[in-house]
Parts: C-alpha cells; sequence; structure tokens
C-alpha cells in the first residue's frame, strides 16, 4: 500500500498551508468588504460637491431650460438619488465605469489612455525614493547620531515638509524657465515634446521631460521611506544577536547587511506595498503643476467640472488600487516573516 | 590563558565620563570557570565585552596566550575564534529569521570552515540537541528556552574556541533548564577542557560551577579567590554584605546610601559611603589595585589594619 505514506505527508502539510490559505481568504474577504464601503462612499461623497455640472458643460453658453433638461435628462441627473445609486452600483458591479460627461466617452477609455503615462512617472518616483530612503534609512540607523545620519536624516525632513506645489513651481522656475545664470534646461510641461523624433530619441524626450516631476515626487516622499527603515534599523542595533553575530567575527558592514537590514526590511515592506497603491492613483499635484497627462490630472479636470462619472471612475480605481495592495502587505508579512507565518 | 591587565574602558555619557571599568586585572585559565560577581551597573558586562574584543580599553591590555590583543582587523577575527560570546536572552540572541542550522553554521562560514554541516551537527549535539538533524529546519520561535540557549552555545561551540564569555546565561531561564545548562558548561569543560567566564549577579550560580570568583564593585574587582573560601570566609564587606541577603544567611546586611554611578567615582575606597565598617582613611587613602592572583584577596583598608 502506497496510500498510507503520502496520507501522513499530507498531515502534516496541510495546516501550514490551510492557515495560510484561511489567512489570505479572510484578508480577501476584509478587502472586498472595504470595496463595496468605498463604492457607496464614493457616489455619495461627490454628489456633495457644488456646481452644476451640465451648467459647466455649457461653458457659458446660453442654454434655454429645456436645453439644460434634455442636457440632464441624457445625462441620467434627473432620475432621483436612490435611482442613480442603483444604476451606479448595477454598472459598476459589472465593471462599467460609464460615460464621461465632459469627454462624452466611456471612462475606462480615458483611464486606459492616462494610466500609462502616470505608472511610469509614479512608479520610477517610487523606486528612486524607496531605493534612496532605504539605503540612506539602514546606513542612518546603523550609526545614530553620526554626521551621516543627522545630515540625511535633516534633508530629508526638511523636503518632506516642503509643499508639493511649492518646490514643483520653484523647481520649474529654476529649471525650466531659467533664472540668472543658469539656463533653462528641462521642459515645462507634459511628457513629450511636439516635435519629438522617433526610437531613442523619444526615450530621451520623454526622459527629459521626467526629470522635474519625478524629482519633485521623489524630494517629497523618500523622507517616510528613510525614517522606517532608519527606526527600524535602530532596534536592530541593540539586539543581542547583532553583537553575537558581531563576536562571531562578522564585519560590521556584513552584520548590517545580513542581520540587521533584512530584519528592519519587515515593516518598510508593508510601507512600500500601500505605496504602490497610490501610485496607480498618481500625484494629483505633481500632474496639475507638469501638465503630465496621467490619472491624477484627469481627475483635477473631473472635479472642476464636476464631471462625476469620471471623478467615481478614476476614485474608485485609486481607493482598489490601494485596498488590493494593502491586503498584499498583509499576505507578504505574512510570508516572509516566520513568526507571524506559524502563529 | 585570558588575562585583562590593568584594564579600564570610558564611556562618554552626556559630556562627562564614566569609567565603567576602572583598572581591572583578572585572569582566566585553561580549563578553569571564573565567575564575575557584581550588582547591575558595575561593569562586568563592559569587562565581558572588552575582554571579546567589542569594546576597545582606555588603558591596560588584554591578553591572550601570553600576547597582548592587537584589534586590527585580521587579528581580531582570528582572536573571535577562541574567544565566543553566549549573552543572557537566547531569544534575542538569535536573528529569528534564521534556522538553527543558519545560526549555528554563520560562525564556520564566517572563518571558511571545511565540512559545514558536520561541524554545525557536531556543535548542536555537543550542546546536547540530539539527533542534530532535527533542529536543522527549526525556527528560534519553535524552540523553548532552554533550547535556545542550547543553540547559542552551539553557535559558539562551531568555532571551537578555548574560552567561552557567557553573560548571565542563565538569568533568563526557569529554574529547571538553569541547572541544565550549567550541567552543560561543567561537562564542556570536563570533555573539550573549555575555560568559562561567566558573568553573573547570582552567587548560587557562582557556588555551583566556578572554580573561583571575582567580585566586582564599581568598575573594580574588590576581592578575588576561589570559590570556597570567597563564598565561605568573605573578607570584603561589599562580598559579606552580597552573601548576607541569600535566603539562607541568618543575619542581612543591607547597604545603604546610592547605587554607585560610574561618572561620579568617590575619593578613598570607592566602596566607602556604603561600607557599614568606615574609618578614617577609607574615605581619602585609594587603594592598591588588586593583581590577577590565584589566591584569596580583597581591596579593603581594614585588612591591611589586621596584616
Amino acid at each position: 500500500m502506497t496510500v498510507a505514506p503520502s496520507a501522513s505527508q499530507e498531515l502534516e502539510e496541510t495546516p501550514v498551508r490551510n492557515g495560510m490559505l484561511r489567512y489570505a481568504l479572510s484578508k480577501a474577504g476584509g478587502a472586498l468588504l472595504s470595496i463595496s464601503m468605498v463604492i457607496v462612499a464614493t457616489f455619495f461623497l461627490f454628489r456633495l460637491l457644488p456646481g452644476d455640472p451640465v451648467r459647466a458643460l455649457a461653458q457659458g453658453r446660453n442654454m434655454t431650460p429645456e436645453q439644460l433638461d434634455l442636457e440632464r435628462h441624457r445625462l441620467g441627473l434627473d432620475k432621483s438619488l436612490p435611482e442613480q445609486f442603483f444604476q451606479f452600483v448595477k454598472q459598476t458591479v459589472q465593471f462599467d465605469l460609464g460615460t464621461s460627461y465632459e469627454y462624452k466617452r466611456p471612462v475606462l477609455d480615458l483611464i486606459g489612455e492616462r494610466i500609462g503615462s502616470t505608472l511610469l512617472l509614479t512608479g520610477t518616483a517610487l523606486v528612486i525614493a524607496v531605493t534612496l530612503g532605504i539605503w540612506q534609512g539602514a546606513r542612518a540607523g546603523w550609526k545614530p547620531g553620526s554626521r551621516f545620519d543627522r545630515f540625511s536624516t535633516a534633508i530629508s525632513l526638511v523636503l518632506w515638509s516642503v509643499p508639493t506645489f511649492w518646490l514643483g513651481l520653484l523647481l520649474l522656475m529654476v529649471f525650466a524657465a531659467g533664472v540668472g545664470p543658469i539656463p533653462g534646461v528641462f521642459p515645462t510641461r507634459g511628457i513629450e515634446s511636439v516635435d519629438a523624433p522617433d526610437g531613442f530619441g523619444y526615450v530621451l524626450d520623454v526622459a527629459k521631460h521626467m526629470v522635474l516631476p519625478c524629482l519633485t515626487m521623489v524630494a517629497v516622499v523618500y523622507a517616510q521611506y528613510l525614517l522606517v527603515m532608519r527606526s527600524s534599523v535602530l532596534d536592530e542595533v541593540g539586539q543581542d544577536y547583532v553583537t553575537t553575530a558581531r563576536a562571531k567575527g562578522l564585519k560590521d558592514d556584513d552584520v548590517r547587511r545580513k542581520h540587521a537590514v533584512p530584519n528592519a526590511l519587515l515593516p518598510t515592506v508593508t510601507l512600500v506595498f500601500m505605496r504602490i497603491g497610490f501610485v496607480v492613483g498618481g500625484a494629483v499635484t505633481v500632474e496639475a503643476i507638469f501638465s503630465w497627462p496621467g490619472l491624477g490630472q484627469l481627475f483635477y479636470e473631473a472635479i472642476r467640472v464636476p464631471d462625476f462619472t469620471l471623478m467615481q471612475g478614476t476614485f474608485l480605481l485609486i481607493t482598489v488600487s490601494v485596498i488590493v495592495m494593502n491586503t498584499l502587505a498583509d499576505v507578504v508579512y505574512h510570508l516572509l516573516d516566520p513568526r507571524v507565518r506559524s502563529a | 590563558m585570558l588575562e585583562a591587565r590593568n584594564l579600564s574602558v570610558e564611556f562618554a555619557s552626556r559630556g562627562r565620563r564614566a569609567r565603567a571599568v576602572d583598572g581591572v586585572n583578572l585572569a582566566v585559565g585553561a580549563g578553569e570557570i571564573v565567575a564575575l560577581v557584581g550588582e547591575s551597573g558595575c561593569g562586568k558586562t563592559t569587562l565581558a565585552r572588552t575582554l571579546l574584543g567589542l569594546e576597545k580599553p582606555a588603558g591596560g591590555e588584554v591578553f591572550y596566550d601570553g600576547k597582548p590583543l592587537s584589534y586590527k582587523a585580521r587579528e581580531l577575527k582570528a582572536y573571535r575564534r577562541r574567544v565566543q560570546l553566549v549573552l543572557q536572552d537566547p531569544t534575542g540572541s538569535l536573528n529569528p529569521r534564521q534556522t538553527v542550522y543558519e545560526a549555528v553554521a554563520e560562525g564556520p562560514r564566517i572563518h571558511k570552515l571545511p565540512d559545514e554541516e558536520k561541524v554545525v551537527a557536531d556543535a548542536l549535539s555537543r550542546a546536547g540537541l540530539r539527533p542534530p538533524e532535527r533542529f536543522f529546519l527549526r525556527y528560534p520561535h519553535e524552540l523553548s528556552g532552554g533550547q535556545r540557549q542550547r543553540v547559542v552555545i552551539a553557535g559558539a561551540l562551531a568555532l571551537n574556541p578555548d574560552v567561552l564569555i557567557a553573560d548571565e546565561p542563565v538569568a533568563s531561564l526557569d529554574a529547571s533548564v538553569r541547572g541544565e545548562i550549567l550541567a552543560l558548561l561543567l561537562r564542556l569543560r570536563d570533555d573539550l577542557g573549555l575555560s568559562a567566564l561567566v558573568v553573573t549577579h547570582d552567587l548560587g550560580l557562582a557556588w555551583n560551577i566556578a572554580d573561583r570568583v571575582a567580585v566586582m564593585y564599581l568598575g573594580r574587582i574588590v576581592e578575588s579567590g576561589p570559590t570556597e573560601q570567597v563564598l565561605q570566609s568573605p573578607q570584603h564587606p561589599y562580598t559579606k554584605a552580597l552573601l548576607s541577603v541569600l535566603p539562607e544567611s541568618p543575619e542581612k546586611i543591607v547597604l545603604t546610601g546610592e547605587p554607585p554611578d560610574p561618572t561620579r567615582i568617590p575619593s578613598g575606597c570607592r566602596f566607602h559611603p556604603r561600607c557599614q565598617v568606615v574609618f578614617g582613611d577609607c574615605r581619602t587613602v585609594p587603594l592598591q589595585i588588586l593583581p590577577a592572583a590565584e589566591t584569596q584577596q580583597a581591596a579593603c583598608h581594614l585588612l591591611k589594619l589586621d596584616g
């Protein structure tokens, strides 16, 4: 009989895998609950905004009340709020985000067009900010109070306290417009030049457009990675296992690399995953300042109308990606830490 | 074998200099277990760290095999193979994300020893974790406190050291496990000829395993000698006070005054503010630093009167 050994093997393995699966499922269930609450909130939140989309879309043209009513009927705004709400929920669960009032095109298409440039900008900024923050934070936390620590922590905190729009405008003034002897080397707006060449030249052109918005985003956010990493490395520095590794003859740099940093990365992983969620949303402010044709700008324009369907669509996408990434962060944490894994 | 000569260690503490270790002579012979006893903050852990080369002395030297310890990276690394460390809290001493195998194999890997797996297995079984293979893939949190401390000891043994410096090795363990770990240390001494310096605040522990005892107060050794002599007929008033608070002692001497502060060392005998039998000389005349002698000796003005 060959059944018996395999059965006993399964017995040993299933509890752990079951536990993991059950954990992941319960997290997914929680995420679904959050998402459904977000759907409800999205609808009512934006109806609170002042402004009448129909009048805004008329853009000051003289329209008769009949024409306005007709437009209202076309957008479905003449129905009662509960009716509109159920319509919205029904569409949303079918992954139909409706048609934009302003663009008169499906919201999903609009998002599809913009999401690439947003991911390019915020993704690049995230990678740079995380790398910079973790690297500096690990070094700063390893030797707290050292010159490197004081210097890098101070600079990152100053940059963190600076308002994004102010830093963005300042960079625009200095490096795009040019001040005094400094020539304006970078473009002021957009993702590509009108006369952009093809091939590698195009890549270079986009990269040039990305420098300032990317710099702004990195400067403003990298402090949080630095601080989280710094404090968690600081927690590890005094640990006995660090002393033990030193006493075994491990070089200081290796103690940091092999022991302190991997253990300190755990809390940072959560933070990074949460931030990946926000990457999708982009940075509304940065995109608005640099006229970056991404989701953030789309959202910003939608608020000004207010274009309800477009706002709902982009907002839902942003919140859902944050929730999904949060859930993933929990699950990944579970996989990385053996203590949590078996608990 | 391992010797501290006139060793002193300083720290900067809020602008003031703290002499955590202030002139210590101490020797641990081959196959000998020495207990370093004292209250918290007396500098015993700093002394242990300095003997390990983790802290650089401000004065004096650490001698190993008759040669002064060099702080050059290569020589320090070679020294690490000879003298190993066991800390108080085994949970903290083990990286929570490393398996038992990884933890024990770390030392052999650093020093590029051949036959890693065999070294690890031997170290684990010497530390009493048998069969060793069963423990290879365990994580520290899956083990009991006693097993964890055995893993820490195995990690030290994997380098095949001559001296083990154990800082409160059983203070965080249950009483029943405590005996097992102490028995393990004694067996390692008998089987491998391992010397040990056991840092502790527990006189009972010193009595159980040490050949010699050194009592430390405020950065200095105040009394040292063979365990039986020091613990049965203590000469220094501080040792007497420490012994008097053991449960079986008939008469308790409770020390008064502030706990000592290494940034403000009293003049004369450094124990005089808390001493029961203080007299004229104690407040003004400093005492000689005790040499690293085998026989019983104490740093006290009273003894000079008698002698």
